[in-house]
């Protein structure tokens, strides 16, 4: 045979379709296959959890301010698994996802093992204990000594508790009028109890025995004050067969599971509660044996809502006039109904307004200290320590004006301002703060504004960070001095319980510390032993936990033993009579943006399934969350389909956000649940510390948000921003 | 197990989940997946390999603003009955990794026998079933909370909601050494049940008259279609009988549990069973 070229491709082809062929079916290959993939099956890549005794130990819960009783599982000395305690008066028995999530904070990598040093290139590096306490007092002597004692702030998320009262008792003593603690709904409604009723108060919500809840915003089921006793609470609503009625722009959750969903113009809802007020006075609906007993100026108020006609507010927050009047002949009528206000969390306070007008409904209808109703409580105070002794710098220093402006003119009653804090220091001329401490917090990411917050953080010449976790705020510190976590630590809490009950709870340590860490309080004792002047003397414990049990003093050995103590001092304080006078219209508190370029409304919703504050949400949550709120690296905005049209947007296809603050690449998700003309975004994601499970994903909403404050208070009432929204 | 001991009482465990209290929370997730050693990704937003037993589903009612409304549903693996015990997916394996236990009503999901063919996940119509395309990693030291009572899954495998089956046998260890055959209603509740906040899940033995669950839905003797007002399973019309129960006052719910005709009558589905094996 002649080999051609034709012939040489027909024979290679056919040799080469040959070969395919016959190996194709030869068993061979494919067994060599099936045998390696079930081979490496076999490979140790599959941990093996060892065995060992199982014992529980109880503890409570801190990585929110709902405080649940928790039973931690273990096998020997590893903690495998979180779950709610039975008898404890809060949750009982119930837990939330964040709580359920807690190993794998204590055990996870964004742990901060050692104290840390940032060096000049900006990285960190490993410093003793005895190094990082010279460290801090040596800066904190230098200034003393220099008499700038006042230019020392504390930051921290709480005010209550042992820890909170060692920090303001060394600044005390140090000279420092600047503890600032972070504010929420619940601060700015006990500011409103000391305005309409001269009281030192708490309120306490009874939603467990109430049956008709009027909310103004408030995610009773999405973590508003303790997460699982308001789960509890709603259940018992359902099978009470009580009512809940929502008012809020966006179907939430909250929303979803109420009796009736009244969608609110967002911003509008003080005027809906005056409008209420309003037609409950005219209808003379109101308790009038109560308010004639227990209250004083409701020929003010009744001035004052005058003008607040069903039809007027009709037209200013898009629910109907007769809308208005049946839900106030519902409220009013209820035999233990209740009205409740903070929006989402309630971690942002809200306006005096709207606070003291809700107060005001509460107090027409009567039930206040009443079961369903609103408790004013005077809290357990157990941190009674003497007055530590001053030598004249610490005196001096505290008779310095605190540098936010608290406490004195007209925010005489508001214990904080925390949110001026950037403000104060990108302000022009000197930056008065020369240190700063943050303990519980994460100002870098909670704060609004956060791209200003991050700006004056880069200002302030010295940060001591107590974050237990490498956060944004940890990563900017100057020194790191790493909490327990609280797991791993003691830590006193005050819980509210149902009918205006309070307890004390003692979180304790359920493992051994892992790393190299020291509780915030003993950290606060070293330094405290290490500075000039009378401040060593202030603090003469051996140890936090040696302190924690002198305070407690006879509750100790019972909370140790109990985890908890019911019925704690608590008094329902309401000596005085209500003044609904205290009650003034301080007009629109206005949000940021002007309407020609910001045709919109971006308002943030809360969800369980995300942590948002000093938090962040470990691996388990961030698997939760639905892929209509995070896809990938991209959040998606919620918008009512009809404004989506309009703007020639579509389901799931990129866009562009802009607020007054900054502007970010969003996806679009169509919702029928939101208002048209609104948008809603996740508050929670966007974070650029932590690890590669949170770390990049979303968009941050405190960056397209900044603080607007409350006239009356002078706190962050912020709820949304103006907006704009375009394709991409 | 194939059959029961002739001196042991069949029992029949199963949830019923009160979609009016279930907030959504996501507590049952993380219950699941912190009790049974799930594991997780980077990015976990691809939902279609997502490791998740306990799913929550959100429903709305697809009525336009503001008539909208939205309902969650969580949804564990529904332990299917079927026919005489032949739920879907048992009837397809070929390698005999998943089984019907007749003592409790669990499926079981036996993971060293499975080689990965996932003819039960096209079988499922529920989609409770998940393939573990990789080996799971956990980031350095939180293998430390893994739990030994659940084998920790290798790649190549199925893996689904086994009803806290670890957990029923603890149980059932204690009440043998204590002399019992029987267990208490509070001695075996799965993680997702003790966990949620709500009190939306309760759990029990659906042949027990004295367990709440029983009385909640009251299922018929046959098939096990629930007769309590309200009351309903997923996809009842394909008689896979599954011990998993729902409950809800909102009818647009309640027909978003099957495909319904738009002439069926709500809970009208299932009334009469096809006789015989599937």
């Amino acid at each position: 045979m002649k080999i051609d070229r034709r012939n040489f491709l027909t024979l290679g082809g056919s040799l080469v379709a040959g070969g395919v062929v016959g190996t194709t079916l030869s068993p061979l290959p494919w067994k060599l296959m099936d045998d390696a993939a079930i081979w490496t099956q076999n490979w140790s890549w599959t941990p093996v959890p060892t065995d060992g005794k199982v014992s529980y130990e109880n503890t409570v819960c801190t990585l929110c301010p709902g405080r649940c009783g928790i039973s931690v599982r273990k096998v020997a000395s590893r903690a495998i698994k979180i779950e709610g305690r039975k008898d404890f008066p809060v949750n009982k028995g119930g837990i939330c996802i964040l709580g359920l999530s807690g190993l794998q904070l204590l055990y996870g990598p964004t742990r901060v093992k050692t104290p840390l040093m940032k060096t000049g290139n900006g990285t960190f590096k490993t410093i003793s204990w005895d190094e990082a306490i010279e460290s801090v007092s040596a800066k904190l002597n230098e200034l003393r000594s220099s008499g700038k004692s006042d230019s020392v702030a504390f930051l921290s998320d709480s005010d209550q508790g042992v820890t909170a009262g060692l920090i303001k008792r060394f600044l005390k003593a140090y000279g420092s009028p600047n503890f600032i603690s972070e504010a929420t709904f619940k601060d700015a409604y006990k500011l409103a109890l000391k305005k309409m009723q001269g009281i030192d108060a708490e309120a306490n919500f009874d939603i467990d025995n109430a049956d008709y809840v009027l909310s103004f915003g408030s995610g009773i089921i999405e973590g508003w004050e303790s997460p699982v006793r308001m789960i509890k609470a709603n259940s018992a609503l359902k099978t009470r067969k009580a009512k809940l009625c929502q008012i809020e722009p966006r179907l939430s959750m909250t929303a979803a599971k109420a009796d009736k969903w009244l969608p609110v113009v967002p911003g509008t809802e003080k005027e809906l509660a005056l409008a209420l007020i309003h037609v409950i006075l005219k209808k003379s609906l109101y308790n009038k044996d109560f308010v004639a007993r227990n209250t004083v100026g409701l020929d003010k108020l009744t001035q004052l809502t005058d003008s607040f006609s069903p039809e007027k507010v009709s037209g200013i927050t898009g629910i109907k006039p007769e809308d208005i009047m049946a839900l106030a002949a519902d409220f009013a009528r209820a035999s233990h109904p209740i009205a409740i206000c903070g929006k989402g969390q309630g971690n942002t306070p809200e306006s005096m307004t709207q606070i003291m007008a809700v107060h005001t409904l509460n107090t027409l209808v009567g039930n206040i200290n009443k079961k369903g109703g609103v408790f004013t409580v005077s809290l357990p105070d157990y941190v009674t320590w003497d007055q530590p002794e001053m030598d004249e710098t610490g005196t001096t220093g505290n008779s310095k004006d605190r540098i936010d402006g608290a406490g004195k003119g007209q925010y005489k009653d508001t214990m904080s301002l925390a949110h001026r804090l950037a403000g104060i220091v990108n302000a022009q001329g000197k930056n008065p703060v020369e240190a700063l401490f943050v303990s519980g917090s994460n100002p870098l990411y909670t704060f609004t504004d956060s791209i200003a917050v991050k700006k004056a953080f880069e200002k302030i010449p010295f940060i001591v960070s107590f974050s237990s976790f490498m956060d944004e705020t940890a990563k900017m510190a100057s020194i790191i001095l790493p909490n327990h976590t609280n797991l791993e630590r003691f830590e006193d809490v005050i819980v509210s319980t149902e009918a205006g009950k309070s307890a004390i709870g003692l979180a304790k340590p359920v493992v051994d510390p892992r790393f190299d860490t020291k509780p915030t309080g003993d950290a606060l004792i070293l330094i405290a032993k290490a500075l000039e002047g009378s401040v060593a003397e202030a603090f003469s414990w051996e140890s936090f936990e040696a302190c924690l049990e002198e305070t407690l003093g006879d509750k100790w050995e019972e909370l140790k033993e109990n985890g908890f103590l019911e019925n704690a001092d608590s008094a329902i304080a309401s000596n005085n009579k209500i003044d609904f006078s205290a009650l003034t219209d301080n007009g629109l508190a206005a949000i940021e943006g002007d309407t020609a370029n910001f045709p919109l409304t971006l308002i943030p919703y809360d969800s369980l399934r995300l942590a948002h504050m000093n938090i962040g949400s470990p691996p388990f949550l961030i698997k939760t969350v639905e892929d209509t709120v995070l896809k990938g690296n991209d959040i998606l905005v919620e918008i009512n389909p009809k404004t989506a049209g309009k703007l020639n947007l579509s389901e799931g296809k990129y866009a562009k956000l802009k607020t007054p603050k900054g502007t970010v690449n969003v996806k679009v998700h169509l919702f029928e649940g939101i208002m048209p003309g609104v948008i809603a975004m996740a508050r929670g994601l966007g974070h650029t510390a932590y690890d590669d499970y949170l770390a990049g994903k979303g968009v941050n909403f405190n960056e397209l948000i900044g603080p607007v404050e409350d006239p009356a208070s002078g706190l962050d009432i912020s709820w949304g921003i103006r907006a704009n929204l375009t394709k991409a | 197990m194939k059959e029961n001991h002739s001196n042991d009482k069949a029992n029949k465990f199963g949830m019923v989940i009160d979609l009016d209290k279930c907030t959504g929370c996501g507590a049952c997730m993380v219950a699941c997946m912190s009790e049974n050693n799930v594991p997780f990704k980077k990015d976990e937003s691809k939902k279609l390999d997502s490791i998740t037993w306990m799913h929550l589903y959100r429903l709305t009612n697809k009525k336009p603003f503001p008539d909208t409304e939205v309902c969650y549903l969580p949804r564990p693996c529904m332990h299917c009955e079927g026919a005489h015990g032949h739920p879907p997916c048992v009837s397809v394996c070929p390698a005999t990794a998943t089984d019907y236990d007749k003592k409790t009503g669990i499926v079981s999901q036996i993971y060293t026998r499975c080689f990965g063919c996932r003819y039960c996940m096209g079988a499922c119509p529920y989609h409770a079933r998940y393939f573990n395309w990789w080996d799971p990693v956990w980031p350095e030291g939180m293998e430390n909370y893994l739990s030994p009572n659940v084998s920790p899954r290798m790649r190549g495998v199925v893996e689904k909601c086994s009803l806290c089956f670890h957990r029923y046998q603890l149980a059932m260890d204690k009440a043998y050494h204590e002399g019992r055959k029987e267990l208490e209603e509070h001695e075996y509740q799965s993680s997702c049940t003790q966990a949620c906040p709500a009190g939306a899940i309760t759990f029990g033995d659906l042949n027990n008259p004295h367990h709440q669950v029983h009385k909640m839905v009251k299922p018929s003797k046959h098939g096990g279609k629930p007769t309590a007002t309200n009351a309903f399973r997923l996809l009842e019309r394909l008689g896979t009988n599954p011990k998993i129960y729902y409950l809800s006052s909102k009818e647009w719910v309640r027909r978003l549990g099957d495909n319904y005709l738009p002439e069926e009558k709500t809970g009208e589905i299932g009334n009469h069973q096809p006789k015989g094996h599937h």
